[in-house]
């Protein structure tokens, strides 16, 4: 097993405020990391870190035997790294499938030249993003939905463009921020079904969310924190006997003696 | 009228090439219906003016980078070939793209510095810069004549025919026009087209997906700005006397306001807008200065109407942010039925 997303020491501070604190993790080749934590433990701005939209305050991060510290996302993303959002960032009113052929972006070449006068480098790309754009789509199961605007579609549905897009990237790793926010039971265990399908087929997965059967039951191992600090990371046993998890999830147990009643 | 509408449509999609060679024709045609000169300077305008609109709908519509300042770039084109054909005694058909690649580059220098800057704060510096340029133009009169501005451009040579009149303008307009749209409407389908959408839909977004949004928008930017230069270096041979006081900042919201009235965002919009505001410049001469009150009047019942333009397609961001559900709105009322 090969480390592919490691984080070593990282923080960032707002200000006064310590968002994450030297948190450290690694990610494993064919993994589906879960990221759990109670609310505004610093999971997303873990994530955003990750990806390069934050600047880091200190500490490293390291993808694939590669430090990618403070680096454009565009540049992280070029490497490797794709990432859906908390609230979905589509592209509203685009089709599906131009969504999805926008995450072609870095996998073609087509200059401005070669798109007025329609050269082979162009036709290639265009055949390309045209032919794996449908076949992400079929994979997703989104094929009926090619040419709906994204805008248009239910919530969860979004969510499964949103993943399609960051397919398209043929990432190494792929960070999804709570994809089962505002679904239902059943749209969860369709995701669940998902996602596990999408590390058989080779992609290592990092994972944020609150749907605690969610994430015991898809991921394999589980980085807990809690005001940006990491309290635990191990498989999902150890996370659900933990002590600390459990006291920043439920709160400390109090004695009656000492509470003084 | 609809009717007619969808069978023309579902007649050009059945023989494109066909029905571009009619309206080819037909275009060409033009000056046969119209010998008088004042008519066809109305149309000569009109197309130098979708070529404006057109190169400021790449910037404003499809990238989302609201420049204000456009006729900056008109101005440079403008001099540089009047500069270059006095001067050097260029010929005009390479002077066309010397200056848009000067109002290119141009374009960059402004946008180099304020990639970081989005809407309102882009507009304002392109606003700054057009005033920047228009007094350079007015100042350095060693080079631009100052408030003499040039006289005398050379007239242009097709193949040893001198062209002067309004009609042979027509020709040389329209060709611009057709190579910009055809070259547009090539560049928005590729892969360059749909980083720029994207960047206008959702800059986070885009970045996230790997679209180098500080490049692409330098290069929209760019190509915005040689369409304006080679719609300059059009026009001054054609009125063979420029100055500063036709760069105006009044002529890059004139520009403006036939992009917002026409669509931004589309192809065919700025065409429109260039033909009703131009129209309407013509049939409100009568009431001079008063006509600039009648386009402010056409803008706010626009914004208030119809914010995506008379073309401008109704499921778009430009539309002021509404999703329109038309066909599970009918799917409802079918339902109901």
């Amino acid at each position: 097993m090969s480390a592919l997303l490691e984080a070593k020491q990282v923080s960032k501070h707002f200000g006064g405020l310590k968002a994450v604190d030297s948190v450290d993790m690694t990610i494993n080749k064919g993994d589906i990391f879960g990221i759990i934590g109670p609310n505004g433990a610093g999971k997303t701005t873990f994530f955003n870190m990750c990806s390069g939209i934050y600047p880091i305050t200190s500490g490293e991060i390291w993808l694939d035997g590669e430090n990618i510290t403070n680096m454009h996302s565009e540049v992280i993303a070029r490497k490797g790294m794709a990432r859906t959002f908390q609230n979905i960032q589509l592209f509203k009113y685009m089709s599906v499938l131009e969504n999805v052929k926008i995450g072609f972006h870095i996998n073609t070449k087509t200059r401005l030249w070669d798109s007025i006068l329609h050269s082979s480098t162009y036709k290639k790309d265009e055949k390309l993003a045209e032919e794996k754009g449908l076949e992400i789509l079929e994979r997703v199961g989104l094929t009926e939905f090619k040419d709906t605007m994204a805008g248009n579609l239910s919530y969860g549905v979004q969510r499964r463009v949103e993943i399609a897009r960051a397919l398209a990237l043929n990432p190494k790793i792929l960070l999804i921020d709570e994809p089962a926010a505002g679904m239902n039971p059943n749209e969860t265990k369709a995701l669940m079904e998902f996602i596990k399908k999408l590390n058989k087929d080779g992609y290592t997965i990092a994972v944020i969310e609150h749907d605690m059967k969610f994430v015991m039951n898809t991921c394999n191992r589980i980085l807990v924190l809690s005001f940006g600090k990491k309290i635990c990371e191990g498989n999902p046993e150890h996370v659900k006997s933990d002590k600390e998890v459990n006291e920043a999830y439920f709160g400390k147990g109090i004695l009656v003696r000492e509470a003084g009643l | 009228m609809n009717e007619l509408f969808s069978k023309i449509k579902i007649f050009y999609e059945k023989h494109k090439l066909i029905s571009f060679g009619i309206g080819l024709a037909l275009l060409l045609a033009i000056p046969a219906l119209f010998p008088k000169s004042y008519i066809m300077g109305i149309i000569d305008r009109i197309l130098l003016y979708a070529l404006l609109a057109g190169g400021l709908n790449v910037i404003n519509g499809y990238s989302s980078q609201f420049c204000i300042g456009y006729a900056a770039f008109y101005c440079i084109g403008a001099y540089t070939e009047a500069i270059m054909s006095l001067r050097l005694n260029f010929n005009f058909w390479i002077l066309l793209p010397i200056s848009g690649i000067f109002a290119a580059t141009a374009g960059l220098l402004v946008c180099l510095p304020t990639l970081k800057l989005k809407g309102k704060y882009l507009s304002i510096v392109t606003l700054g810069f057009s005033e920047i340029i228009r007094l350079i133009a007015l100042n350095w009169s060693g080079l631009t004549g100052g408030p003499m501005g040039l006289k005398g451009i050379p007239v242009p040579n097709f193949f040893g025919i001198k062209i002067k009149s309004s009609i042979s303008y027509y020709y040389i307009f329209l060709g611009l026009v057709i190579i910009f749209l055809f070259a547009t409407s090539r560049v928005i389908k590729s892969k360059i087209g749909r980083a720029w959408l994207s960047i206008r839909e959702d800059e986070l977004a885009a970045r996230s997906l790997g679209v180098e949004t500080s490049k692409y928008k330098a290069l929209n930017f760019m190509y915005g700005a040689f369409w304006a230069g080679v719609a300059g270096a059009a026009y001054a041979p054609y009125t063979r006397y420029i100055d500063s006081t036709f760069f105006t900042l009044d002529e890059g919201f004139n520009i403006l306001s036939m992009v917002i009235i026409g669509g931004m965002g589309t192809l065919i919009g700025p065409v429109a807008g260039s033909i009703v505001v131009n129209l309407l410049t013509e049939l409100l001469r009568p009431i001079s200065e008063y006509r600039m009150v009648a386009y402010a009047i056409l803008i706010i019942v626009m914004m208030w109407l119809r914010p995506q333009g008379l073309f401008g397609a109704s499921n778009s961001i430009l539309s002021g942010g509404k999703i329109k559900k038309k066909e599970e709105r009918r799917k409802k009322k079918e339902v109901v039925v």
